[in-house]
């Protein structure tokens, strides 16, 4: 379909990228918009084309291997499993979302805004399709470098400070994490022109001993869990979500913590199984406390952003038990939800943006009475935080049964402990909904009007999804299971 | 070859040319037009291994593809240097072709420095390496910062010397046949002997000086901030790593054998550099004095190189000196420009001259090592050496710590530069005071060098190849 000179998961690197750059030079504003969205669908298409193309059954246009750095064995190794497929389709999908969900936002330089979002999508797709290591780290910090301008610069009054704080934690992760990759390098075997190799395959065929896998394991886990973020180290991610521009929150929350979860599931547990199996316990243990402490605190929360950000940590901590469980049920759980938490957070950042943009609010204490005002927006809404509870029906509900089930076969424990969290979810999320929408309509609320047909259609297009994924699944399951398989196999 | 002779002959051309010169312009394009000659002249030398010049330096000298590379390097950053900051160079006084001379006789110790093969070869290298700067330290004659700076460094640096002649002579005293070739020095083959082992010390001493590495730095941030920015920008960068060169060449030909016997005293140089470099930057208002303990702290990321001492580190050594030296060259090359050298003053510079902010933002992503640029691919050619060496792992992790702390200072910058307004009634005065002076060209280059920047991240073997020849 393509050749072998220009494939598909080129296109989906290089075509934002490209697109990207275009953005900066285009001076009238609407252009940059339009042209925005229309990059970012075409992308989407790219990304649905490559979802039939494996039908075809050939590898030709989904892997790609340019010897970029001979001498030192790293390549420009770009390649679409099931799991890369999966997440590039959630990227594809999210930035026509929330371009189109943002629309009407007005920043500051808006081409550079637009730019740098297109870029932030070009590295995340790289982090998501490369196959060599180097390569990923390159991606993997690439992907950073937009989002702390974007955060930076458009963001809210402590915005300087809370991202970079969010810089920092990431940056001395990934620092971390190079020094292990390097360290697994040395231990490869050569090519032809160099001693060692970067590429994943050689990656996976070090065999480590068990004090070795030990260290090397914490130097990556430090980089994902703080990508993800994992209970210790999420203190940057509150602070970031409440201050980001929401366009960049939905992009953080919906896709780049994905990145912790991918790194985990690609890199760390075909790598060092022996340590993963040593420290689950550790692990599991602090994802089940974060889980727990993530939602006392988002019941306590006024903030709407700050509310979503802190279920969101509790989220991904039962994704991360589940990984760690290495059951073949568990991740095939983390597959979906991976998908499913994106498309429901994006959701929710959409209401609450929709809510600040009229009302010029997040404080749920203000705010009251929103159903009478909006209804439409109210019927949406209702669905996604349905859906952020796990209800059966709703896509999240198929993750999260799956990932408990896994759990529970691990250690019925750490499955009663966590399955506090799914109350404290319902919770948090229900009180939520019923200060903010229901109630008596008071003063400021009384100036809400009802959501124009655009934002309607795209929360539309959310909720689908959601009814999509809770009622059909198989698709996804379908696409991951050899992923899940390959990687269930380097524990046997 | 072709280098050593050309520099020393063009800074003589350029001493007497003063004389005829009648414009201050004019030192410049002869220095430009004469640099780019003699680089050539180093190119087709290193291409085809012949030089113009046939010599018989009694094997006291050699020229192989590393040193011949590292010399196109160093004469290729003072090229950029050049034409960035030649006409900042003219505004440091009135003997501006005296400034091109000294400069050019700089080069021709760089060069000796990374040719030596005997011990009396490379302390000429290093003297003369040292003195013309003293001379430049000093050049801005009225200042009195300029004038204590020129005779701190050069008390200290007379001093170092001495400390290196000492060393010098233990090792001449230590070899029983009395020889000066690095190659001969007669380590043993256990323990090192007494009178080497103290010469050795002494001489990692200088070298430790002349690379401002701990706990030698002391004189570093002083003079850099004293010192004609034009001239800071110089000395933090070509000299610099011209040192270095001298360093690892000395280290890996005379003390190579035995590697693990002072391996420790250098892991313990560069943690105290990095950690002193890093920590005392982040304290740092004034931008000049934070890139002179930041350039500390690079110094502490080099001295990985030495402390792995293998052909990953060489490789790595040279494209840190061109990764280096170009950010570097270019955050001075801004900074000179800059009416206020605090961090303040870059505020809103992202509005009032988008160019010089975003190549401002390379090159100092580019030091802190992100990346999509050369200092990303020199940080990790630095590491990889590390960890191939295969010990002392505390020292790989320590350096990362640091290089996250150092992402906090630089960064600073570049928050100042894109996220803070300028104060109103100083906003103006900046960007007037800013107008004058930037040309289109200016700009230009500033581009070309931020492009330089990332073309050598992609693809760092531009550099490293040219030792395969």
């Amino acid at each position: 379909m393509f050749g072998n000179d220009i494939t598909l998961p080129h296109l989906l690197i290089f075509f934002p990228l490209i697109a990207g750059v275009i953005t900066f030079f285009i001076k009238n504003d609407g252009g940059v918009k339009a042209w925005s969205l229309l990059s970012a669908i075409i992308t989407f298409i790219i990304s649905i084309a490559s979802l039939y193309y494996r039908n075809n059954n050939e590898l030709s246009g989904l892997a790609f291997n340019y010897e970029w750095l001979k001498y030192m064995g790293a390549s420009f190794a770009v390649s679409l499993d099931g799991m890369g497929r999966l997440l590039t389709f959630l990227t594809a999908f999210s930035f026509p979302v929330i371009f189109i969900a943002t629309y009407r936002n007005s920043y500051k330089n808006l081409k550079a805004f637009y730019g740098l979002m297109l870029l932030s999508q070009a590295g995340l797709m790289g982090v998501f399709l490369s196959s060599d290591a180097l390569l990923f780290y390159f991606f993997w910090e690439l992907a950073l470098i937009p989002v702390y301008f974007l955060c930076s610069r458009w963001g809210g009054d402590k915005r300087i400070h809370s991202t970079f704080k969010f810089f920092i934690y990431t940056f001395t992760g990934s620092l971390l994490m190079l020094i292990g990759i390097i360290y697994v390098y040395l231990q490869t075997g050569g090519t032809a022109y160099s001693e060692h190799s970067f590429a994943m395959q050689s990656f996976y065929s070090v065999i480590f001993i068990p004090s070795q896998q030990s260290w090397l394991f914490w130097l990556f886990f430090i980089a994902f869990a703080v990508k993800m973020p994992i209970f210790p180290f999420h203190t940057w991610q509150p602070d970031t979500y409440e201050q980001a521009p929401t366009a960049v929150t939905m992009v953080l929350s919906g896709i780049m913590v994905k990145m912790g979860v991918f790194g985990v599931i690609r890199w760390l547990l075909p790598l060092f199984p022996l340590a993963v199996a040593k420290f689950d316990n550790i692990v599991i243990g602090l994802s089940v406390i974060g889980m727990i402490y993530a939602s006392l605190i988002a019941i306590k929360q006024d903030d709407l952003k700050r509310l979503v950000a802190y279920s969101s940590i509790a989220h991904i901590g039962l994704m991360c038990a589940a990984i760690f469980t290495t059951k073949s049920m568990a991740l095939e759980g983390v597959m979906i939800q991976m998908f499913s938490h994106g498309i429901n957070i994006i959701g929710m950042w959409i209401v609450v943006d929709l809510i600040e943009k009229q009302l010029g609010t997040r404080k749920i204490s203000q705010l009251g009475g929103l159903a009478h005002k909006a209804p439409v927006l109210t019927i949406m809404l209702v669905a996604i935080a349905l859906a952020n509870i796990a209800l059966p029906l709703t896509n999240a509900f198929v993750g999260e049964f799956m990932m408990f089930g896994g759990l529970f076969k691990f250690s019925a424990w750490y499955s009663a402990i966590a399955g506090l969290s799914i109350i404290l979810a319902a919770v948090y999320t229900l009180s939520m909904v019923q200060r903010v929408f229901y109630g008596s309509v008071n003063a400021l609320t009384e100036t809400m009007k009802e959501i124009s047909l655009n934002e309607q259609l795209v929360l539309g297009v959310i909720v689908i999804a959601i009814f999509i994924g809770g009622i059909y699944p198989q698709p996804f399951f379908e696409l991951t299971k050899d992923t899940v398989a390959g990687i269930i196999t380097r524990f046997k | 070859m072709n280098a050593i002779i050309l520099t020393a002959v063009w800074g003589i051309v350029m001493m007497f040319g003063g004389v005829f010169f009648k414009s201050k312009a004019t030192p410049k394009y002869w220095a430009i037009a004469g640099l780019t000659l003699i680089i050539i002249a180093n190119c087709l030398e290193l291409r085809s291994g012949e030089p113009f010049f046939n010599v018989d330096v009694k094997y006291m000298l050699s020229f192989n593809s590393f040193n011949l590379t590292f010399i196109t390097v160093a004469l290729a950053s003072t090229l950029l240097f050049f034409l960035l900051s030649g006409r900042d160079i003219e505004k440091v006084g009135a003997n501006v072709s005296e400034y091109f001379a000294l400069i050019f006789f700089v080069l021709c110790g760089v060069c000796l420095a990374a040719t030596f093969n005997t011990l009396l070869i490379l302390f000429l290298g290093i003297e003369i390496m040292s003195i013309p700067l003293y001379i430049l330290t000093g050049s801005d004659k009225r200042n009195l910062k300029s004038n204590e700076a020129s005779l701190k460094y050069f008390l200290m640096g007379v001093f170092s010397t001495g400390i290196m002649l000492m060393g010098i002579a233990f090792l001449y005293g230590g070899n029983s046949e009395g020889s000066f070739f690095i190659n001969n020095i007669n380590v043993g083959d256990g323990k090192m002997p007494a009178m080497i082992a103290i010469g050795m010390v002494f001489i990692m001493i200088a070298m430790s000086f002349k690379v401002s590495a701990a706990p030698f730095h002391f004189w570093t941030p002083d003079v850099y901030d004293g010192a004609p920015t034009v001239f800071t920008s110089f000395m933090a960068t070509i000299v610099k790593v011209g040192g270095f060169i001298a360093f690892i060449r000395l280290f890996e030909n005379s003390f190579g054998k035995v590697h693990g016997q002072w391996q420790v005293l250098i892991a313990i140089i560069a943690a105290a550099t990095l950690f002193i470099g890093n920590l005392t930057a982040v304290f740092q208002q004034s931008v000049k004095r934070m890139l002179a303990y930041s350039s500390i702290a690079q110094a502490g990321f080099m001295l990985l190189a030495i402390f792995a001492l293998n052909d990953t580190a060489k490789e790595g050594l040279i494209l840190y000196s061109a990764a280096y030296s170009l950010a570097t060259i270019g955050i001075f090359a801004i900074l000179i420009k800059m009416p206020d050298y605090t961090i303040q003053g870059f505020n809103g510079l992202g509005k009032q001259q988008p160019v010089l902010a975003v190549t401002a933002t390379v090159f100092l992503l580019s030091l802190t090592g992100i990346p999509l640029t050369a200092g990303f691919q020199s940080k990790l050619f630095m590491l990889m050496a590390a960890l191939r060496y295969g010990k002392q792992y505390w020292l790989v992790l320590f350096a990362v710590l640091c290089a996250a702390v150092s992402a906090y200072y630089y960064f600073k910058i570049i928050q100042a530069m894109f996220f803070k307004d300028a104060d109103q009634h100083l906003g103006e005065n900046t960007s007037t005071a800013l107008g004058n002076d930037i040309t289109p060209a200016f700009k230009l280059l500033l581009m070309i060098t931020a492009l330089l920047i990332i073309v050598l991240g992609v693809f760092p073997s531009l550099v490293t190849d040219w030792l395969h020849y």
